[in-house]
């Protein structure tokens, strides 16, 4: 009976859930393991304006639409994509690991396969971040906390502005601040006394500004979350704490932090979500000479002349099974703590 | 020739003018456009709305080809005609979403001129109605206070950006878009084929980048960038405009379907205004090729769509680009191709490119994914962070994997 019921009470989340997140990614999944058809390519005489007529190759329609009545799905290629060089170069690894002779010649020849650099700054972007977005935010919430009540409604307002900024508008404005005739660019050509210093053109910096930026936009967010949290604070053991004679820093060590940390986890998740799909800042910062995501590669395929809808499915897949490591150990965590609560 | 063609074209277009000023245009079945957001496109939209009898609807954007794939697959499709360039009809035809325009252009084509008709074989696929390609942009002022001739190769570039820059003139005087992606694929683009490369083995799909002719013109395209705006990788042609409208450049290539807004835009310092210049696309390396692509746009027909559609949509975009069209605000948005054209000062550096045998886009159903490889492989070495030899073994390779996937290659 019980558990007739629950199914009743679950079952329009669960179709949801089937039609909505579990139906797409079969259908990405299938997408990534088909490629379109071996090109059958003919040569024509091209004749264009200007320049008359010359002999070009181009695609034999009817022996392609041929190709494609017979298996609509394309050509089954397996973990072939997965495994090519634009994703888990597979092949180049395997020569690399056998031509380097150390691990750091191993290493830099890596960062020259895309999808591992692509990884280096994602990852280092995650893990700088993330706990500066948690940090930041949790301060800003504890001195908004003690504002005078008058106070606080104006200063959540202007503490919120960089979250309800669009995205890529809030990267665009950073970034035309430090162009180098910018307010910002200006001041660092200034202080460092060189008129060709240009933060645009330094890989470094650009990460620097990069995740300026992820902290900036996502702090807001962190904040909303600890704001909330802290109105709940146990009132008798903060007061408890205060005639034991804590500092202000004790209390919040040992109440306040203790009290909030379910919802850092709750943060941290999401964060490590969204910042592992970091994508805006790049195109915003235009700085795709310089960081690479795996959001930016899917952008990149479907974006170009000729879309490869097979390598942005990979490289989808590829995102969800490593959003999926990422969070595993706070998913982990919170399965003990609720085996534990029963 | 081609000059020629223009005079006599216009000669009877002058008389055609007179009987049929307001040519009616009345179409049976829906029309609907989907294309690039210019100017001269623009124009070319609002003609075809001018249709009466059904609905011409248009939609107009830079994204257009994010969109124009999907909008024409499906059937009945969302749109009826894709207005594309040299580079982007490839996709539509790799996809079959395009029809062949012979018998329409046998009913309804009076008035076209055959060099309008883009031939892939014996199907018509599209009618072309401008011209573009990228040349020469200077400001003459600059020059004459820097004592220098106007270049006609890079190598005499690279000496006036140096004379500019050791007289104390401008410190960064060479403008390029050279925005890590679309832009700075393009621009080696330029430079490989003016240095006598092909993108690819005769015949094949094979890529052949990795040559002297590479090499070269990646060093080339270095020399240029040390006179550049630092920023450089992450100048689009519109920062890159910005750049020379604000007079913090002398001299750059750039496209020809901006000359004629170039100073007219708000904003413009005037001294650039008065010293704005244009002139043919350079060559490089002793060639005789412009370091230049050829461009045309033009107009395409839905494949999956019925024929009384395609029939509207036909007479509509002929509507579109006739001759009558071209009055003085339109006449300088482009350098047309259609019956009449009087190219104004703004179109000579497209003319000069076309006389000067530039080679045009290579309109090759896998040229999309080499542009891609070496859009996003490029910048590493411009950054100095590789070798020339080793950037362009990394494009081939990335290009390599895109044309396995897509069965271009084994």
């Amino acid at each position: 009976m019980r558990h007739k019921t629950f199914l009743w009470f679950f079952l329009p989340t669960g179709l949801a859930m089937l039609l909505f997140i579990a139906l797409p990614i079969v259908s990405v999944v299938t997408q990534s393991i088909f490629a379109p058809h071996q090109a059958v390519l003919i040569e024509v005489e091209n004749c264009t304006p200007l320049v008359g007529c010359t002999t070009e190759t181009t695609i034999d329609q009817e022996a392609t639409a041929q190709l494609r009545a017979e298996k609509p799905l394309g050509r089954f290629v397996g973990l072939g994509i997965y495994f090519d060089r634009g994703h888990l170069a597979v092949t180049e690894m395997k020569e690399l690991w056998t031509t380097t002779d150390s691990i750091g010649a191993f290493l830099s020849e890596m960062g020259n396969l895309p999808f591992y650099r692509a990884m280096a700054f994602t990852l280092t972007f995650v893990a700088v971040v993330t706990p500066l977005t948690i940090v930041l935010g949790l301060i800003i919430a504890l001195a908004i906390n003690s504002l005078h009540r008058h106070l606080k409604g104006l200063m959540i307002f202007f503490s919120l502005l960089p979250m309800i900024v669009t995205p890529l508008i809030g990267s665009l404005i950073l970034f035309w601040m430090v162009d180098s005739r910018g307010v910002i660019g200006s001041a660092l050509v200034a202080l460092a006394g060189d008129p060709d210093f240009s933060l645009k053109a330094s890989t470094g910096l650009m990460w620097v500004a990069l995740m300026v930026y992820g902290v900036w936009h996502a702090a807001p967010f962190a904040f909303v979350v600890f704001y909330a949290g802290l109105q709940t604070l146990p009132g008798d053991q903060l007061e408890a704490a205060q005639i034991d004679g804590a500092t202000r820093w004790q209390q919040v060590k040992y109440v306040v932090v203790p009290h909030l940390m379910p919802l850092v986890t709750f943060v941290a998740l999401i964060q490590l979500m969204d910042n592992f799909k970091v994508f805006e800042p790049i195109v915003g910062f235009n700085a795709a000479a310089h960081a690479q995501s795996l959001s930016s590669f899917i952008y990149n395929d479907l974006g170009g002349e000729t879309r490869q809808l097979s390598s942005a499915s990979a490289t989808s897949v590829i995102t969800i099974i490593g959003v999926a490591i990422l969070l595993s150990p706070v998913l982990v965590r919170t399965w003990r703590d609720f085996k534990g609560a029963r | 020739m081609f000059f020629r063609k223009v005079a006599i074209a216009s000669a009877l277009a002058i008389t055609a003018a007179a009987g049929s000023a307001f040519a009616d245009c009345e179409i049976n079945a829906r029309v609907s456009i989907v294309g690039n957001e210019f100017a001269a496109i623009q124009a070319v939209g609002a003609a075809a709305q001018e249709c009466t009898g059904a609905s011409v609807e248009s939609n107009l954007t830079s994204e257009h080809q994010t969109i124009n794939v999907a909008g024409l697959s499906g059937n009945p499709s969302e749109y009826t005609t894709a207005i594309i360039a040299n580079s982007s009809i490839v996709a539509l035809m790799n996809e079959d979403v395009i029809r062949p325009l012979n018998d329409l252009v046998e009913k309804h084509g009076d008035g076209l001129q055959a060099s309008q008709l883009i031939k892939i074989g014996d199907n018509i696929m599209a009618v072309a109605f401008m011209a573009n390609a990228q040349h020469l942009m200077f400001r003459k002022d600059i020059l004459e206070q820097a004592g220098v001739e106007v270049p006609t190769t890079y190598e005499e570039m690279l000496e006036v950006a140096n004379a500019i820059r050791e007289q104390g003139i401008m410190q960064n005087p060479v403008g390029g878009a050279y925005k890590a992606g679309w832009n700075l694929a393009q621009e080696f683009n330029n430079m490989f084929l003016g240095y006598g490369g092909s993108h690819f083995n005769a015949g094949s799909a094979e890529p052949n980048i990795n040559t002297e002719a590479g090499v070269n013109a990646l060093n080339m395209m270095k020399a240029l960038s040390e006179y550049m705006n630092p920023d450089f990788l992450t100048h689009d042609s519109n920062a890159t405009n910005a750049e020379y409208r604000a007079g913090n450049v002398a001299i750059m290539n750039m496209w020809g379907s901006r000359a004629s807004q170039q100073t007219t835009t708000e904003g413009v310092l005037e001294e650039v205004v008065a010293g704005h210049a244009i002139a043919a696309p350079l060559t490089v390396g002793g060639g005789s090729t412009p370091a230049s692509t050829l461009w045309w746009d033009g107009w395409t027909v839905g494949k999956n769509i019925s024929d009384a559609e395609a029939e509207a949509t036909f007479i509509a975009m002929k509507h579109g680009i006739r001759p009558e069209m071209l009055n003085e605000e339109t006449s300088p948005l482009a350098v047309w191709l259609i019956e009449g054209y009087e190219p104004t000062d703004d179109a000579q550096g497209v003319f000069a490119s076309a006389q000067m045998g530039t080679t045009p886009y290579p309109m090759l159903p896998y040229m999309g994914l080499m542009h891609s490889a070496l859009g996003n492989e490029l910048a590493d070495f411009m950054q100095g962070k590789e070798s020339a030899e080793q950037a362009l073994a990394d494009a081939e390779a990335a290009y390599r994997a895109a044309a396995v996937e897509k069965g271009f290659l084994e």
